[in-house]
């Protein structure tokens, strides 16, 4: 079985009846990257919310599994759940300007989940924290620890939040849009880092993300959502090469070309969405959106 | 340097506060009808004792000059004598400050406990039975002023199941070993738990009368703002971490929630020792608001005087130092 | 991410039934209140030292007639309550009004001139707010000498910072807003636009306040008849009752329940009242 295994995961807002989710089954191996593409809105960020445990309390899982290691997280008592997630798991969010606690120092930030959760001494967690900073090529790293996160840039808070999510060494990182809430000059540097050190550490990432000049750079396998369903699954060359499913020729012909980002953009043709929106209606039949 | 200037200009308009407040007490009782030294003296006083008299308080002369002797007097520590006993008026508000203070600092720490322990309560159990009861709870007690609470607890502890004291503030007929005012603190220093206990047992009610506003606002913030950082990424980063949902509400999002209460339950405290007038007086405790009600009652001038200018001063006291903390707390204005 | 859990459809019904019981309550003081002299079983100030404390009519020891008992120069309990009520309420509406009326306008002025009137309006609400309010009303009444009249002026002259503050802020978010540029670019003149764009959107904050002032205003005359400053003590109030059951609590404890009961229900109808309007009139407070 692959490290991390989702399995026909079905999500809805409590009460209502359209799935935010529908059957959704992606895997992940031991130290693969893979991209989970799609437009806003389509629900990747809550596959993402699902894996780790941090659905929003007005969203109930319908159906399905998640397996982490091994084990079914869902079928967990909650606390259980959450410390098999905080040893094995980790999160690089989206916007490095809410992410980080604005009353503490970035010091126990980074380290707090190495004391509470793991157990280590705090000398140990300090200097594992301080080598961390280093490695995310943080200057004067000891200065930072004590820093508080308003006295720091979006993009030095970003690589915290890179290092913060390493410090346990996780088995397996989602990264949420993590490039998105950042300038573009800083971007490249970013993705840069994190495949960098993804490579070092051998860990396996879910990069969420709507850009797939992004996922050429650095992910070696895709799932494509649209509308709360997985419509491709396919490694990285394959779908560049031939994308199979109408939704995803539309996606691909609609970025700027990764060889060729000065070359012209073409929308998603509205004919296009209407036959994959009728696809989704038929697949489900309650999908009014 | 931001702390510091802020610092001074909030202390240049609380001067300019309490100047109005004085000039306004002042004027305001020198319009008091009825003669207050007609009332001191003796019955069959001639005209030329009440003269004398009047003299001798300074209350022959004009308004405005008075005014100035009155200024002239606080700027160097002088209030005055007071009317009715004679005593001068800064010694004897002085004797009666503590017994205020212990008892407004008994409720803020009570308010604290318990509309910490309600917003916590609540958030843990955010959208469920539990939280809607702690909502009814707050609404009730914000409704109803401490007065009316104060006459609540007496009938429910006082007479239908009298465990403590409903007035004074401590038993008369124990000995006291104070040498200060503060009997609450000073019983604790000299481990004399018996008479600790008395105290408390004489200070809880008014305590709990004067303190359950306060106790239902800061619940009813605190719980709103914790709810609202909930939301944010950081604290759902910390559960990504491996910790318990306990451990997200009071170490992650607590220390954020607790600033945009703070301010408020400030202005709220200053409210809380106005109501020690009332409630002082309800349980007959020994206090600067139940001096206040006799020196009105017996038209005593420089010690009104004297005791408005202190709770004004006390809150605007309350005030800036809400203010500094709130400022010193922030990190972002404390680097800013 | 919003809280979708919370329920709202019970959170709804529960603020209309708090209405309605408040609403109930209230109509129902007002009616005792309007026909008191008629439907007061006795007179409220006839005293009968031989029927002094009579225990309320289930207690044994009661007499016929005197249903809620006698305090302990022999008055009726419910007759002087239903008496108290109708001064209860005069004060009111009388002072609530009143003090609505003039810190609305000058909390409307200072928010929307702002310059140097917002200066001076802000810079008294700051020294009223320095006063200790029971103490500045207690000592209000000394100077103006007990009766109806003086506890009116001093609770408006106390209070007219409530409104003045919310106000003031209210108006200063309104005059901030494009619809009032577009008005005063159109040629209206400022205090036309006040009183036309200004005033309708701050109006149910000042129906709200008013409300909850009319509570306060029935508390603040408990506490003055309570420390015996209201008008003359023969007079039936409630605080002035209250403040004889306080006295008298191991011997009766009659006399002070039944109008404590009273205030504190007229209290909480009206503050209750004021918060469920507030919910009805402000649609983002769910």
């Amino acid at each position: 079985m692959p490290f991390l295994q989702v399995s026909n995961l079905s999500l809805r807002i409590i009460g209502e009846t359209p799935r935010l989710l529908r059957s959704v089954s992606l895997s992940v191996g031991a130290g693969e990257v893979r991209a989970l593409v799609g437009e806003s809105g389509a629900g990747k960020s809550m596959i993402g919310k699902a894996i780790l445990g941090i659905l929003p309390r007005a969203v109930e899982v319908v159906e399905g599994e998640v397996w982490l290691d091994g084990q079914n997280l869902l079928a967990m008592p909650p606390m259980a759940r959450r410390r098999i997630i905080g040893a094995k798991a980790a999160l690089i969010p989206q916007d490095p300007l809410t992410a980080l606690n604005p009353s503490r120092r970035i010091g126990p930030q980074i380290t707090d989940r190495l004391v509470h959760i793991l157990g280590w001494d705090r000398a140990r967690a300090e200097s594992r924290a301080l080598a961390l900073l280093e490695e995310v090529q943080i200057t004067d790293p000891a200065r930072v620890m004590r820093a508080y996160p308003h006295e720091l840039s979006g993009g030095m808070r970003q690589r915290i939040l890179i290092a913060s999510a390493f410090a346990a060494e996780p088995k397996l990182i989602v990264a949420d849009e993590p490039t998105t809430a950042l300038d573009v000059t800083v971007q490249k540097q970013i993705l840069r880092l994190i495949k960098g050190m993804q490579e070092r550490h051998g860990t396996a990432l879910l990069f969420v993300t709507h850009d797939l000049g992004v996922v050429s750079k650095v992910c070696q396998s895709l799932s494509v959502l649209y509308a709360g369903m997985v419509v491709e699954d396919a490694p990285v060359r394959d779908f560049f090469a031939a994308p199979r499913h109408a939704y995803s020729r539309a996606l691909l012909a609609a970025t700027p070309k990764y060889t060729d980002p000065e070359g012209s953009l073409t929308p998603v043709p509205q004919t296009v969405m209407d036959a994959v929106r009728a696809e989704v209606a038929a697949a489900d039949g309650v999908w009014h959106g | 340097m931001q702390l510091l200037r802020t610092f001074l200009m909030r202390l240049a308009t609380t001067a300019v506060t309490l100047a109005g407040v004085a000039i306004i007490v002042f004027f305001v009782i020198r319009v008091v009808p009825g003669n207050p030294i007609a009332m001191m003296l003796p019955p069959g006083a001639t005209e030329a004792d009440v003269a004398r008299l009047t003299a001798l308080y300074g209350l022959d002369k004009s308004i405005p000059s008075q005014f100035l002797i009155w200024v002239q007097g606080v700027l160097g520590g002088d209030f005055g004598t007071s009317i009715t006993t004679r005593q001068p008026v800064l010694d004897l508000v002085l004797g009666r400050l503590p017994a205020t203070l212990e008892l407004s600092i008994m409720a803020l720490v009570i308010a604290v406990i318990l509309g910490g322990a309600a917003a916590l309560i609540g958030t843990r159990g955010r959208g469920t039975r539990r939280e809607g009861a702690i909502d009814v709870a707050n609404g009730m007690a914000l409704s109803v002023p401490d007065f009316l609470w104060g006459l609540i607890l007496i009938l429910l502890f006082g007479v239908l199941w009298p465990v403590f004291h409903i007035s004074g503030r401590v038993t008369p007929s124990l000995e006291l070993p104070f040498t200060t005012g503060f009997y609450l603190f000073e019983s604790l220093a000299r481990l004399r738990f018996d008479l600790w206990l008395d105290i408390v047992s004489h200070m809880l009610l008014p305590a709990l009368a004067l303190c359950i506003p306060l106790a239902a606002i800061i619940g009813q913030l605190l719980k709103q703002s914790l709810k609202e950082t909930m939301h944010l990424d950081y604290v759902t980063l910390s559960r990504t971490k491996g910790y318990g949902e306990n451990h997200v509400i009071l170490r992650e999002a607590l220390p954020n929630a607790v600033l945009p209460t703070l301010t408020l339950v400030g202005v709220q405290f200053t409210f809380l020792i106005g109501g020690t007038v009332i409630i002082e007086r309800l349980f007959s405790y020994e206090g600067l608001g139940n001096l206040a009600i006799d020196a009105v009652i017996n038209r005593d001038l420089p010690l009104i005087q004297g005791i408005v200018l202190l709770f004004a001063a006390i809150f605007t006291g309350v005030n800036l130092l809400v203010d500094l903390t709130y400022a010193a707390l922030n990190p972002r204005l404390r680097h800013g | 991410m919003v809280d979708l859990t919370d329920g709202r459809g019970r959170v709804r019904r529960r603020a209309g039934v708090r209405l309605w019981l408040s609403g109930l309550w209230l109509g129902l003081l007002v009616v005792v209140a309007l026909l008191a002299p008629w439907i007061a079983p006795k007179d409220p100030l006839a005293q009968d030292l031989f029927l002094g404390r009579l225990p309320p009519f289930w207690v044994a020891g009661s007499e016929p007639g005197y249903w809620l008992g006698t305090d302990s120069l022999g008055r009726d309990v419910l007759s002087r309550i239903m008496h108290g009520a109708r001064i209860a309420l005069l004060v009111a509406l009388i002072a609530g009004t009143v003090t609505g009326l003039l810190g609305a306008t000058l909390g409307l002025l200072a928010g929307f001139l702002r310059g140097w009137v917002d200066v001076v309006i802000s810079r008294m609400i700051d020294i009223w707010m320095a006063f200790p309010p029971v103490l500045f009303s207690i000592l209000l009444i000394a100077v103006l000498g007990p009766g109806l009249t003086s506890i009116i002026i001093a609770i408006v002259v106390i209070d007219w910072t409530r409104f003045a503050r919310v106000i003031r802020a209210e108006a200063m978010a309104q005059g901030a807003m494009d619809y009032v540029a577009s008005s005063r670019v159109a040629g209206r003149g400022r205090l036309g636009t006040m009183v036309e764009e200004i005033l309708p959107n701050v109006l149910p904050t000042i129906v709200v306040l008013l409300t909850l002032e009319m509570g306060i205003a029935v508390i603040v005359e408990a506490i003055l008849s309570f420390v015996n400053l209201s008008i003359s003590t023969d007079d039936p109030t409630w605080g002035g009752m209250i403040a004889e059951g306080r006295s008298a609590i191991h011997q009766s404890w009659w006399v002070l329940v039944f109008p404590l009961a009273t205030l504190f229900l007229t209290v909480l109808s009206f503050s209750q009242l004021g918060e469920g309007l507030k919910d009805r009139f402000d649609p983002v407070l769910r």
